[in-house]
């Protein structure tokens, strides 16, 4: 892969990487959920810090996130535009008939803020946490569904073998699309259609691959005695360490202290 | 087509924390008609390296210029330039897409906006050229030939674009002995039916001595040693400092040498090892 696209997972060493990803998925879910508990100046700015400080101790690459936040942070403009003007309150700016309120100024500046957080707050997840841990991670949170006949087990291992050839197949479209760009095929130019039919050369391949490497494992798990209904065991077991209670209570004392100035102030 | 490559240095994602320097300050020149291996360890950058030179990436600095057209630019000068360049994956035959072995051999000559008449024809040729009987082939269905016969399918899609420059990476990878000493030769034909510049990367250093007159020898993305093939791949220390090993006449002649015979190690081909060690037997009963 030659790109660092948003979200990517990097292998890297960093205590939040080193985390259990249920603890870090219930932290994730814990901070997403926060912004819309937190309504004062204050208790934003202790949130948004907070967010920094695991930012850096991810060693997050900051260039990178700050390139998301911006692209979502646009987005995120857009989609609140209204607030501003549609919020009744002190008029600070008419215009044609159309004022902008300051209480409309800060519900909208709050929509936007929300937004981003929980943007940074995903990519830290994921940035952190490599695609087999998160389905590992899902797999726990989720086995207590077992119980309802839920395929929680067969769905993790779908989620994770199809992970696992993401990266795999950039590599190979790009390699593919490459070999046919060396053979004169053109894909940027004509008009919709034309466009579409010159993806050909490149999807044919792609699927053929598909099939042949789906095809590759299951005969190699076939071998290994994989069956999909007897229970298995693992060899990487998920296991709580004392820094994982850390990062939990720290999280956990970090949340209700923010809530907590929210209410006394 | 004289091939200037400069300077070059390649990063892939720069200023991430993925970045990684693939070729570091690279530059040697070919001129029309030679034929150069391009050996290293894995890693050592030569895909990249020929990828810069079909235009396929930007350099992150220095250049490739082909017959002076920056290789990888997108005006009408480059394209002209890059559309003499044949460029053969590692098994090439994972790009075949088409449903008969025509259509596949005849995508390259339909992309250059050849008449259909003239299209027939190279099929036929390329075909015929990589060994394929054209009459008995064209109609069938590429996927449900053997894989020795798609890589010799790709191959001809390749040929039949009629490549100044004729580039092959890794050609003879996954094929049998029988399978590679028969590609190889038909290689070295093409090359001297069409006088084509041949570039051929393989860490099979006994194939690149039988095909290249030059080698450049790449070590962690830099060229470690450019020359004639016997002076770079007759030198096993060398080539072992890049992480290699020396070809199986090289090793014989050194263990010879070590043994106290007089002889030269840069003999790499078995007539040549034979010659060599012949001579020294005789220098050393006349003494």
């Amino acid at each position: 892969m030659n790109l660092l696209l948003p979200g990517m997972y990097v292998a890297a060493d960093s205590p939040l990487h080193r985390l259990d990803p249920r603890v870090k998925m219930g932290a994730a879910l814990g901070l997403m959920v926060l912004p819309f508990g937190v309504h004062t100046l204050l208790g934003s700015l202790l949130l948004a810090a907070l967010v920094a400080a695991t930012a850096l101790l991810a060693r997050a690459p900051m260039r990178a996130l700050l390139r998301t936040v911006l692209g979502v942070f646009w987005l995120a403009l857009l989609m609140f535009f209204f607030y501003f003007f549609a919020t009744p309150g002190q008029p600070l700016i008419t215009w044609g008939g159309i004022s902008v309120t300051a209480e409309g100024l800060a519900a909208g500046a709050t929509q936007v803020y929300r937004i981003c957080l929980l943007v940074i707050v995903a990519s830290l997840l994921t940035y952190t946490t490599s695609p087999t841990q998160l389905a590992h991670g899902l797999e726990a949170l989720f086995g207590p569904l077992e119980r309802v006949h839920f395929p929680v087990r067969e769905i993790a291992l779908v989620l994770t073998i199809s992970l696992r050839f993401v990266p795999t197949f950039f590599a190979e479209i790009e390699t593919i699309f490459k070999a046919q760009r060396a053979r004169g095929a053109d894909f940027y130019s004509g008009g919709l259609w034309r466009r579409l039919r010159s993806l050909v050369p490149i999807f044919v391949p792609i699927f053929v691959s598909a099939l042949r490497r789906a095809e590759e494992l299951a005969t190699a798990m076939d071998a290994r005695g994989f069956r999909s209904a007897s229970r298995r065991t693992r060899l990487y077991r998920l296991s709580l360490g004392w820094h994982d209670l850390a990062a939990c209570l720290t999280i956990l004392a970090a949340s209700l202290l923010i809530l907590g100035l929210e209410r006394w102030t | 087509m004289l091939i200037q490559v400069e300077n070059l240095r390649y990063i892939y994602a720069p200023r991430t924390p993925l970045a990684r320097t693939a070729l570091d300050d690279v530059s040697f020149e070919l001129r029309p008609g030679e034929r150069v291996g391009i050996v290293g360890q894995t890693g050592s950058g030569k895909s990249t390296l020929v990828q810069q030179i079909a235009g396929l990436l930007a350099p992150t600095t220095g250049r490739v210029l082909l017959d002076g057209a920056a290789a990888h630019e997108r005006t009408s000068a480059a394209r002209a330039q890059r559309r003499r360049i044949g460029l053969a994956f590692q098994h090439p035959e994972q790009q075949i897409f088409e449903q008969t072995v025509f259509k596949e051999v005849a995508f390259g000559p339909r992309n250059l906006g050849l008449a259909e008449g003239e299209v027939v024809e190279r099929v036929q040729w390329a075909l015929a050229m990589v060994g394929l009987d054209p009459a008995a082939f064209v109609e069938r269905v590429p996927f449900a030939l053997s894989g020795g016969e798609m890589r010799r399918v790709a191959l001809a899609g390749i040929l039949a674009m009629r490549p100044d420059v004729l580039i092959l990476d890794e050609p003879t990878a996954g094929l049998d002995p029988r399978g590679r000493r028969e590609l190889l030769a038909r290689v070295g034909s093409w090359q001297a039916d069409t006088r084509m510049t041949l570039i051929l990367i393989s860490h099979h250093l006994s194939e690149v001595a039988g095909l290249a007159e030059r080698v450049v020898l790449l070590a962690h993305g830099r060229v470690a040693a450019d020359g004639p093939t016997h002076q770079v791949l007759g030198d096993g220390q060398l080539l072992r400092s890049a992480g290699l090993s020396a070809p199986q006449a090289v090793t014989l002649l050194e263990a010879l040498r070590a043994a106290g015979w007089q002889l030269r190690t840069d003999r790499l081909l078995p007539e040549q090892v034979a010659a060599e060690i012949g001579q020294a037997w005789r220098r050393r009963s006349e003494s």
